[in-house]
């Protein structure tokens, strides 16, 4: 994973509220077995026409915005279903902080494994930040981790805090399931305690059902 | 335990699965069950085989195909789309590379995932239960703690059979009462949502509960804790009872005999303790609630059927009515339309949500002697092949047919507008399915979430319908 320490970007205006994951990236995209590649088909629905030409009305279609690293929207960003293919189809097209009153669970934690950096702020802070935004390539927004500071293009520093595990790991760009495994000791001792305490779990319903 | 603070349903699984917990409070959470199908874990498998990581325990792992396959014949003979068939090969090669055990998918167990889950008795109380998607909340009805996760936590899962986990604040749904003749446990869902709105579980797990809830059969249960993330919790629960006793017993592959008495006997102990804290109590009458139907393009954008469309102007500032007005040009309404005066061109019956055989009798119960609209496609698609099965061997296929019902093979369909089984754009679905965003059931396509009775009417009416003017005909099968 690509680690996340300070972005100085154009971001993108999105003034709406329950973006959704369907939104996000539709599910007849979801085809493909591999994570790049999504990023074409981010917020298909709005960036294309039904006979697939842009449509020039959508913020990401339109300059600078197209090279939109920062995004910037209203409440429960991320709601819906838990397909990681909605961070990858923001990092693959270059979007690599989202900023919102909230976010819904799952695309919270999918989009920190994915060096995506969500960060919450309250409504009235992300309105004026969406009006920065709005100005377009002569105002550009710095999201800086180290310091969990936002600044605006007129230098004004706005805090946010982020969970300290996660942005340690976001930091240094390092992979969960490596920290994980250094607790295999741990693992192994709960399992052995729970096949003893509960061995219907590691009974029939642990084995391969017949003829699979 | 004397002298022990009571705790939740949630708070005595979640304590019995914590491996470790860190100096931050995030848990290492151990997993009972770890659920798979061919949408969400390529990528997964990928990064174990780069990293040259195993699957820690194949056997407490199972894969499911279910998202991307046609439900008609056409299944037989080979799927058609180049990338579907590369998903469904992938999860198939994957399992045999990685020991993980496959429901093959023309098994006749094979079905969406979140049905065969509790069918196959693999779901069982008690459990932690994980699957790369989001509605894995279904198998909380068990009473156990199941959510969603992303394809990173899948590979997570994977190589260590554990999550590294947050706890959740508790949320109790009460729901009191008897239901109104013609309301089910989907009109109870839709209501909660409509209740709490779509963020308004962020961060809880639910634990419904209320003799409303108690009174459901698992398939209700299931209905209701299926929605759970439409509510904006990553998990629903009930807390186990006779009622799941009774189900589990009969499944091939839960314990049996003196090792299931022993379960039970430690499954009794899991239900909340009196006085067991919740950060949030959310209580609806049961007899209050009238049949549901979703207006808009959120599942809180719900309404009883006899009501008519919002009107934006009467939105309380100028961002919901913005957002109004939009869905409501997306939906093709105008304010103050009935909602019974709604055409619809498709009906579906199905999904994870409302495609079990106790749905589909009250489907059918309804078709019975009854025959659908001109001009509509009427489609009934069961969650799985036992479910299929044991609904043609009640000959209720044949009722849905002789009705004009399309009768058709497993799999998640028009749920999600991935597989051959799509709207096009325009097309208004009465659907039982749980998401009703735009373009969820195809590009275009305007979704109005409802129960399986109220399908099947609309699909008699030809447009939205009130169930309670369609009551069942008496008949034989
Ligand atoms: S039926 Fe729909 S909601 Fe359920 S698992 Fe399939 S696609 Fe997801």
């Amino acid at each position: 994973m690509q680690a996340f320490t300070t972005l100085t970007g154009i971001a993108a205006p999105l003034p709406k509220a329950n973006v959704d994951t369907d939104q996000i990236i539709p599910a007849r995209f979801l085809k493909s077995i591999s994570r790049s590649g999504f990023g074409k088909n981010l917020f298909a629905n709005f960036r294309y026409r039904e006979d697939g030409s842009e449509n020039p009305d959508f913020v990401l279609n339109q300059e600078p915005y197209r090279k939109a690293e920062i995004l910037i929207a209203f409440e429960n960003f991320g709601c819906g279903s838990s397909r990681e293919h909605a961070p990858w189809a923001l990092l693959d097209f270059g979007i690599r902080c989202v900023i919102a009153p909230d976010f819904a669970d799952i695309f919270h934690n999918n989009s920190f494994k994915n060096g995506v950096l969500p960060v919450k702020l309250p409504r009235e802070v992300c309105e004026q930040l969406m009006e920065d935004a709005r100005m377009g390539g002569n105002a550009r927004l710095t999201v800086d981790l180290e310091r969990e500071v936002v600044v605006r293009p007129n230098g004004e520093e706005i805090p946010f805090k982020i969970d300290p595990l996660r942005r340690h790991l976001l930091l240094n760009g390092l992979d969960d399931i490596g920290q994980t495994m250094q607790h295999a000791p741990a693992i192994d001792a709960f399992e052995a305690k729970r096949a003893a305490a509960q061995p219907w779990l590691a009974g029939a319903a642990g084995t391969t059902p017949a003829g699979a | 335990m004397s002298g022990q603070k009571p705790r939740t349903l949630f708070d005595k699984i979640w304590d019995a699965h914590v491996v470790e917990t860190l100096p931050d409070g995030t848990a290492l959470l151990y997993i009972d069950l770890h659920l798979t199908h061919e949408v969400t874990t390529p990528q997964a498998f990928d990064g174990l085989r780069q990293a040259g990581r195993k699957v820690r325990r194949p056997e407490a792992t199972l894969g499911v195909i279910d998202h991307n396959i046609a439900t008609d014949a056409s299944r037989y003979t080979g799927i058609v789309d180049p990338e579907s068939r590369l998903q469904v090969e992938t999860l198939e090669k994957n399992a045999a590379e990685f020991g993980m055990p496959l429901i093959p998918l023309l098994d006749q167990r094979q079905g969406i995932v979140h049905v065969i889950g509790p069918e196959l008795g693999r779901s069982l109380p008690g459990m932690t239960i994980v699957c790369g998607d989001s509605h894995t909340s279904t198998h909380g009805a068990m009473g156990a703690l199941a959510f969603g996760i992303g394809t990173s936590e899948v590979e997570h899962v994977l190589a260590t059979q554990t999550l590294l986990q947050k706890p959740a604040k508790n949320m109790q749904v009460l729901v009191e009462g008897n239901l109104a003749v013609g309301c089910t446990a989907k009109d109870i869902v839709l209501a909660i949502i409509g209740r709490i709105g779509t963020a308004g579980g962020t961060g809880h797990v639910i634990e419904y509960a209320g003799d409303a809830i108690r009174a459901l059969d698992m398939a209700g249960r299931m209905t209701v804790c299926n929605m759970s993330i439409e509510g904006g919790a990553r998990a629903g629960m009930v807390a186990p009872d006779d009622t799941t006793y009774d189900y589990v017993r009969t499944r091939p592959f839960a314990p049996k005999g003196e090792a299931l008495e022993r379960a039970i006997e430690y499954w009794r102990s899991l239900p909340s303790d009196p006085g067991a804290h919740f950060d949030t109590v959310v209580r609806l009458d049961a007899h209050a609630i009238a049949p549901q139907v979703t207006w808009g393009t959120s599942p809180e954008d719900v309404l009883p059927i006899t009501g008519v469309v919002p009107d934006p102007e009467a939105a309380a500032d100028e961002a919901r009515r913005e957002q109004m007005r939009r869905k409501m040009q997306y939906m093709g309404l105008a304010p103050g339309q009935r909602l019974q005066d709604l055409k619809v061109d498709v009906v579906f019956v199905g999904s994870c949500t409302n495609s079990r055989i106790e749905d589909i009798r009250a489907a059918a119960a309804i078709a019975r002697g009854r025959k659908v609209a001109d001009g509509v496609r009427a489609m009934v698609v069961p969650g799985s092949g036992l479910v299929k099965a044991q609904a043609e061997e009640e000959g209720l296929d044949r009722i849905l047919r002789e009705a004009g019902f399309e009768w058709r093979e497993a799999g998640c369909s028009m749920c999600l507008g991935m597989n051959p089984d799509k709207l096009t754009p325009g097309q208004r679905c009465a659907s039982t399915s749980n998401r009703n965003f735009e373009g969820r059931q195809g590009p275009g396509g305007r979704t109005h979430l409802l129960s399986p009775a109220m399908a099947a009417a609309a699909a008699i009416a030809g447009r939205l319908a009130d169930v309670r003017d369609y009551q069942p005909k008496k008949g034989d099968v």
